[in-house]
């Protein structure tokens, strides 16, 4: 079975271009499913719309058209709040007809508001509640190294989540069992639900604690194609050590309304979609 | 009943052992018990397939959770309190929602721990287990039924619970998988009615069958006939047998090393009220929590012995009425 996306093409402009282009349809789509639901996540889902755009159109093996295909990569978002930017991007992945988007959270939708491995293809893992997806991920690989196959994982965390305790305990695992097909990807945009996580739970120094667990660290802009790019394939050659790539990101990335309400210490937009006329603003800024 | 004795934690880790060498699929994981639960049988002959987390419960069930979303049939050890209170989210998220093959089989339930004392105590695991949706929830009342049962959940696909006990209490059943001209018969969701008796039914569970069957042997002795229903499958629970039961003989007594509030007795009263209204009572731990001690003294302060069972039995039969 051809895997589904072109792993062998270059990081050239042609191909950031396109995946750029991608990243700013899932944002789009984010904040009108959102909206149209009148409630989710818009922040945390604008934030990592560039890496989820990476991660299933460049970097992950798989095939929309066979959700089930043993031999694809498995990707988790542990921070299952982002679910409407995951949602935009296996929907533009062609797993289900964009018009699906729009039943987001509506009652007998297949878009439950956090992800659900039972009603969404193209979702690997159930998750929502905070902490457990790293975990699920280390499972998975050390199914994969057992059976001695090549499938790798890739979990993206949310930098609150790191406050749940579980999270550390696969850190420790994945070093321990030296799983190399497994990648985190910490979306570190600053912010949790009730203030910046310099205020409610420092996690600096955050690469310090990574490196300490026995990781492999990279640090990027987590809004530069290319770096996101480059860190994934770093993450390929790596050896006996799983990988952590801390993505520095801005919550809201894109729309001015929610960057400033986040820059001003505001928390609305964790868990607040945009109004009609909000939402109508921020689609103007989001063009290419 | 026989003298014979055996611990169902040990009949468990001798049965992954055998389920080991038939396929390979199985996996099994422990945080940092696996000398008390015995899967450090199966760790020795099968390194590979192993995985100690250590003292780590809720990635213990999480990491269970991912290997067998891959396709194996992951087996998770540790004793109840910890598996179930400290992996309960997990579990509940990434096994029982998803509907993913993992087994939870915990030692150490109830009071029979002993000397470690109330907190490593486990009287609200049945109750928390058999209340999440898609679980299958077991208690084998010997360890030759433990060999039967650990082989049937393999078999079965989807998230099981299944308690097993830290001492060595008497065999129910022989190496024939017989009691006396019954056979085991084993299947998940059936109950083994060990005893016929007119009178009453004893309805017990886990380390509790052995109890009943003195209790009800202690009262034939007294002209009670009492019968005994084995239920080792708390969820689904056996409807048919607790209502034929209910029917026949119009009182029940239900029995379990658990907190009275949630377990057997809960189970066994939500089919009653609903279809059967006849006289009940439960013996269990009546609410409290337990203490340092040698298990056998803990049964009999906490009320968990064959006179205890009976004591009911006697209550139950005054209030009884024709159920006919």
């Amino acid at each position: 079975m051809a895997p589904f996306n072109e792993k062998t093409a270059p990081h050239d402009t042609g191909l950031i271009k396109k995946l750029t282009k991608v990243a700013l349809l899932i944002r789009r789509n984010s904040l009108i499913m959102t909206t149209k639901a009148a409630s989710g996540h818009p922040g945390g889902s604008l934030s990592c719309s560039d890496i989820l755009a990476a991660i299933y159109f460049h970097q992950l093996r798989h095939d929309p058209k066979n959700p089930t295909w043993e031999g694809r990569d498995r990707f988790i978002l542990s921070k299952g709040h982002a679910a409407p930017a995951l949602y935009a991007a296996l929907a533009e992945a062609g797993y289900f007809p964009t018009e699906e988007l729009w039943s987001l959270r509506k009652i007998g939708s297949m878009l439950q508001g956090h992800p659900d491995m039972k009603k969404t293809p193209g979702i690997d893992a159930s998750t929502g509640t905070l902490g457990q997806g790293l975990s699920i991920g280390v499972g998975m690989a050390l199914a994969f190294k057992l059976d001695g196959k090549t499938n790798r994982v890739y979990v993206l965390l949310g930098d609150g989540e790191l406050d749940e305790g579980q999270v550390w305990e696969a850190a420790m695992a994945a070093a321990h069992y030296k799983i190399d097909n497994l990648v985190a990807i910490v979306d570190y945009n600053r912010q949790q639900l009730s203030g910046c996580t310099d205020r409610i739970m420092n996690l600096e120094p955050i690469a310090d604690k990574w490196r300490a667990f026995g990781w492999h660290v990279m640090e990027i802009d987590g809004h530069q194609m290319k770096q996101i790019l480059d860190s994934l394939d770093e993450a390929e050659k790596v050896k006996g050590k799983p990988t952590v790539i801390i993505a520095h990101t801005v919550k809201g990335k894109g729309v001015s309304i929610i960057e400033n309400s986040f820059l001003k210490g505001e928390c609305k937009f964790h868990g607040t979609p945009l109004s009609e006329s909000e939402l109508a603003k921020a689609l103007e800024e989001l063009h290419e | 009943m026989s003298e014979r004795l055996a611990a169902t934690r040990d009949a468990y880790g001798e049965t992954l052992v055998g389920l080991g060498r038939m396929n390979k699929n199985i996996v099994v994981l422990d945080a940092d018990l696996s000398p008390s639960t015995k899967t450090n049988l199966f760790a020795k002959e099968f390194p590979d397939r192993f995985f100690d987390v250590g003292i780590a419960e809720a990635n213990l069930i999480s990491v269970a959770a991912g290997l067998a979303s891959v396709g194996k049939i992951a087996f998770a050890s540790t004793f109840s309190v910890f598996g179930v209170e400290k992996g309960l989210n997990q579990f509940k998220q990434s096994v029982a929602y998803p509907n993913i093959n993992v087994k939870l089989v915990t030692t150490h339930g109830g009071i029979s721990v002993g000397e470690d004392g109330s907190s490593h105590f486990c009287i609200e695991d049945i109750a928390i287990m058999r209340s999440l949706p898609n679980v299958t929830v077991i208690i084998p009342a010997d360890a030759i039924e433990t060999k039967v049962a650990t082989k049937a959940i393999a078999e079965y696909h989807g998230p099981v619970f299944m308690r097993l006990s830290r001492p060595k209490t008497p065999l129910i059943y022989d190496e024939g998988y017989r009691y006396q001209d019954r056979d085991l018969n084993f299947k998940i969701g059936k109950s083994v009615t060990l005893r016929d008796g007119n009178d009453v039914t004893i309805l017990a569970t886990g380390l509790m069958v052995a109890e009943s069957l003195q209790a009800a042997n202690d009262l034939a002795k007294e002209g009670i006939a009492a019968g005994v229903i084995n239920i080792h499958t708390i969820k689904p629970i056996d409807r048919e047998a607790i209502l034929q039961a209910a029917l026949s003989t119009g009182a029940l007594v239900t029995v379990e090393e658990h907190n009275i509030i949630g377990g057997l007795g809960g189970a066994v009263a939500e089919v009653l009220v609903e279809e059967a209204p006849v006289p009940m009572i439960r013996v269990g731990i009546r609410d409290t929590y337990g203490e340092s001690g040698p298990w056998r003294e803990l049964f009999a302060k906490y009320g968990l012995t064959s006179s205890d069972v009976a004591k009911a039995v006697k209550e139950v039969l005054k209030r009884k009425i024709k159920w006919r």
